[in-house]
C-alpha cells in the first residue's frame, strides 16, 4: 500500500462536468472480478469512452487529442457517488488521473482518493465552470497542494480549502496502518475496558 | 445541548482523538464479501501482518457468487476465483466465513443483522457502500474502501473524520400499498441524490417508529443513494424483539443487559441537528424511478419529466441524457410502460417480510408473457423460511423463477445480467447506466410494485391491484 505523494501538478483539464457520475459508471463491476488494480485504466468510464459497438467514441472529451491523458478532471457535483469500489479511484489513476476539480463528492470515494495519492479538490460550480472555459483548448493548470491553490491558464490564483490532516497525509504518503499501529497499545487497552463494560458487545468464544 | 444517537455511539468508539476533528475510532465489528473480503485480506498478508480481531470478523461470499439452483462456489467462474480467495484466506486468518449453502450465508447486509453479527450500538463496517442498511437496528454502520478496509482488519479501528448530523423526520401514516421503499425513493427524489453528503442521517417521527425492523433496514439501505455513509434509526422495543434468540446475539441475561443498553441509544429530545428535513409520511404513494440516478424517482402514477420544463441547464442536459438511456419520452405517463424483467432481492428487499409482501399480490397470478421475472432471497435463512411458508410454491406457480440466495442481478458481477436495452424493474437500490449491465435500463420499485409489473407487463400502480383483489 505504498502511496503516491501529491506536491504539485501541471497539466491540461478535462472538462466533464455532469452530475452524479456514479463510481459504476467509472468502473463497471465486472472489470473487478477479473482484471487487477493496474490493469484498470483501459476500462475507466467505458460506459462514456466507448460506444455500443466498442469503439472509441470521438466526441468524448476524454477521447480527444486535447485531453486524452490529462490529470486533472473537472467535475460535476456528487461526483463518485454510489458504490464503495476503491477500483473507481484505481481506474482514474490508470487513465492518468491526479487530481478531481468538483463541487462535491461521494462521501466514500472522497475517502479513497486520499487513500491512493488523488487529490479531490472542491470549488464551487461557478469556479469550476469559469476554469473549464479558461481550459477549453488544452491550457494547462498548475495544482499547488502545499500552497493550496490552483493556478489557471491566465495566471490568477485560486485557493482552496483541505482538511490540515489529510493534506499532511498526501504531501508525504504517509500509511496509515503504520501510523494507527503506533497506537496499538491504547487500541488493546481501550478493548480490555470495553469487554468489562460491554461484555455483550464482545461475541463469545466459537464453541 | 443533548447528544444524537450518532453522537452516542460516535463518542463511545473512540480510542484517541487525532485533532482537526478525527478521531481513531475501534471497529466492533468488520463483515467482509468475496468481491472487496479476499483482496482486503490478500493484502493484509502481503503486508505480513495479521488480522488484529478475527472473532470481530465475518465472511460470506455474496456478489460473484450465481445465484443459479444447484450452484456453487465455482457456478460463476470469473467469481470461482474470488470465492476460494475468501474461504482460504478466511480459515488462514481464523475468520469466520458462512459460505454458499450452509445457514447464515447470504447478502453481506441481510445475514448480519439476521444473525445477530449486527447488534444495537456497535461500529460496524464493510467495503460496501450498503453497509449503512444495517443502522436499521440501530449500529453505526457504514461503507469503506478496500484500503479502509485493510486498515480495519490491520488495526481493529479506523481514522475518520466526523461527519455533520442530519435528521429526516418521517411523520403520518404510509397509505395502504405503500412501503419503507417507497417512502426511501421519495426521500432521494425530494431531496436530491447528494443531499446526505457529510451527513451522518438519523430516520425519526411517527411513520418510522412504526416500521417493522425489515422495512428500517430498507429505509436505511438507500441512505447512501441520498449521499450519506450512516443512516440509522433509535432501537426500540421492536428492535429488541427481532434480535432476542439471533445465533450471534447475546443469549440469556446477557441479552436482558444489552437490551438495558439499547434502550438508551436515543437522541436527546434538546439535541440540535446539523440539518433537520421533514416528511409528509401520508403524502407517500407507490414511488418509481424513471431515469439514471436514484433521485429521479416519482410517483407512479405521474409523468415523466419533460426536459423543457427543467430548471436549469444542468437538469435539462441530464434529464435528457437520462431520457435516451432509459428509452422514455419526458413528458409521457411512467405507468403504462412495458416491461421485460422484474428482479426481486438485493440488500434493499429481500428479506421474509418482503418476499411475503410480493408473495401477497403473486398469488393467483400469473407473470405476463415476455416478462422475465427471478425472486433471488437474501439469504440461506430466507430461503428456507420462504420455503417453509410455501412461498417459493406462490413464487412458482406465478411464473417467478426462485433462485438461490446472493446479490444476483441487483450488482450484475455474477454473469446476471438484464440484457442491453432491456427494461427491468427491480426491487434494488441503483439505477446506474449500466448497473444491471451493459445499456440495461432499471426502475426501483418496492417488492409489491415488481410484482405488479410482472403480472401486468407493465409499469403498474400496485394499488390498482389490491383494490380489485
Amino acid at each position: 500500500m505504498s502511496m503516491q505523494p501529491f506536491t504539485a501538478v501541471n497539466g491540461r483539464a478535462a472538462p466533464f462536468l455532469r452530475a452524479n457520475v456514479d463510481t459504476d459508471v467509472i468502473i463497471r463491476i465486472e472489470r473487478l472480478t477479473s482484471l487487477q488494480k493496474d490493469q484498470l485504466g483501459p476500462f475507466a468510464l467505458e460506459a462514456v469512452r466507448f460506444r455500443a459497438d466498442g469503439s472509441e467514441d470521438p466526441d468524448c472529451v476524454f477521447n480527444q487529442p486535447t485531453f486524452r491523458g490529462a490529470p486533472f478532471v473537472l467535475a460535476g457535483p456528487n461526483f463518485g457517488c454510489g458504490s464503495s469500489r476503491e477500483g473507481a479511484v484505481w481506474a482514474l489513476q490508470g487513465l492518468g488521473i491526479r487530481s478531481v476539480i468538483a463541487p462535491s463528492y461521494g462521501d466514500i470515494f472522497y475517502s479513497n482518493c486520499f487513500q491512493n495519492g488523488v487529490l479531490p479538490i472542491r470549488l464551487p460550480l461557478a469556479q469550476i465552470e469559469a476554469l473549464a472555459a479558461q481550459c477549453a483548448d488544452g491550457a494547462p493548470i498548475t495544482v499547488d497542494l502545499e500552497k493550496k491553490t490552483i493556478v489557471a491558464p491566465d495566471g490568477t490564483s485560486i485557493a482552496f480549502a483541505i482538511d490540515p490532516l489529510r493534506r499532511e497525509a498526501l504531501l508525504h504518503g504517509l500509511d496509515d496502518i503504520g501510523l494507527t499501529l503506533k497506537d496499538d497499545a491504547l487500541i488493546r487497552a481501550w478493548q480490555a475496558k470495553d469487554r468489562s463494560a460491554r461484555p455483550w458487545a464482545w461475541p463469545a468464544p466459537r464453541t | 445541548m443533548g447528544r444524537t444517537l450518532f453522537d452516542r455511539i460516535w463518542d463511545a468508539h473512540v480510542v484517541r482523538e487525532l485533532g482537526a476533528g478525527w478521531s481513531l475510532l475501534h471497529v466492533d465489528r468488520h463483515l467482509l464479501h468475496d468481491l472487496s473480503g479476499g483482496p482486503a485480506l490478500a493484502e493484509l498478508a502481503g503486508r505480513g501482518l495479521p488480522v488484529h480481531d478475527p472473532a470481530l470478523v465475518a465472511a460470506t461470499p455474496d456478489h460473484a457468487v450465481s445465484s443459479r439452483p444447484g450452484r456453487d462456489g465455482t457456478t460463476y467462474v470469473p467469481g470461482g476465483k474470488l470465492w476460494a480467495a475468501l474461504r482460504d484466506r478466511s480459515a488462514a486468518a481464523g475468520v469466520r466465513l458462512y459460505d454458499v449453502g450452509q445457514p447464515g450465508q447470504g447478502i453481506v447486509h441481510v445475514m448480519g443483522p439476521e444473525l445477530g453479527i449486527v447488534l444495537p450500538g456497535l461500529t460496524v463496517v464493510c467495503g460496501d457502500s450498503h453497509t449503512c442498511t444495517n443502522g436499521g437496528v440501530g449500529a453505526l454502520a457504514f461503507g469503506v474502501g478496500s484500503s479502509e478496509s485493510t486498515h480495519a482488519l490491520a488495526t481493529q479501528t479506523l481514522r475518520l473524520q466526523r461527519p455533520k448530523t442530519m435528521r429526516i423526520r418521517c411523520d403520518g401514516v404510509l397509505g395502504a400499498g405503500v412501503t419503507a421503499k417507497d417512502l426511501a425513493l421519495h426521500i432521494i427524489g425530494r431531496l436530491g441524490a447528494a443531499a446526505g453528503t457529510g451527513y451522518a442521517i438519523e430516520y425519526a417521527g411517527s411513520a418510522v417508529q412504526a416500521l417493522e425492523v425489515e422495512a428500517r433496514l430498507t429505509l436505511c439501505n438507500l441512505t447512501v443513494e441520498l449521499g450519506a455513509r450512516f443512516g440509522m434509526v433509535a432501537p426500540d422495543e421492536k428492535t429488541i424483539a427481532w434480535l432476542r434468540g439471533r445465533p450471534q446475539a447475546p443469549q440469556g441475561d446477557a441479552f436482558e443487559k444489552a437490551a438495558a443498553h439499547w434502550r438508551t441509544l436515543q437522541s436527546d429530545a434538546d439535541t440540535v441537528f446539523d440539518r433537520e428535513e421533514t416528511i409528509d409520511a401520508g403524502a407517500v404513494v407507490p414511488t418509481m424511478t424513471w431515469g439514471t440516478s436514484p433521485e429521479h424517482a416519482i410517483a407512479v402514477d405521474a409523468r415523466i419529466p419533460d426536459p423543457a420544463s427543467a430548471a436549469s441547464a444542468d437538469d435539462r442536459d441530464a434529464w435528457t441524457a437520462a431520457l435516451a438511456y432509459m428509452g422514455l419520452e419526458g413528458g409521457a405517463p411512467l405507468a403504462g410502460t412495458p416491461v421485460d424483467w422484474v428482479f426481486i432481492g438485493s440488500c434493499t428487499n429481500s428479506r421474509l417480510s418482503d418476499l411475503r409482501a410480493a408473495a401477497a399480490i403473486a398469488r393467483g397470478r400469473h407473470v405476463a408473457p415476455n416478462v422475465t421475472a427471478w425472486v433471488v432471497p437474501g439469504s440461506e435463512n430466507v430461503k428456507r423460511a420462504a420455503e417453509a411458508e410455501g412461498l417459493h410454491t406462490v413464487f412458482e406457480n406465478a411464473g417467478f423463477a426462485w433462485r438461490e440466495p446472493g446479490c444476483s442481478m441487483c450488482v450484475a458481477a455474477n454473469g446476471e445480467q438484464v440484457p442491453p436495452k432491456a427494461r427491468c424493474v427491480s426491487t434494488s437500490n441503483r439505477n446506474f447506466v449500466g448497473r444491471q449491465g451493459p445499456q440495461a435500463r432499471t426502475h426501483l420499485a418496492s417488492p409489491a410494485m415488481a410484482v405488479a409489473a410482472a403480472v401486468t407487463g407493465r409499469i403498474t400502480d400496485v394499488r390498482t391491484l389490491v383494490a380489485t383483489s
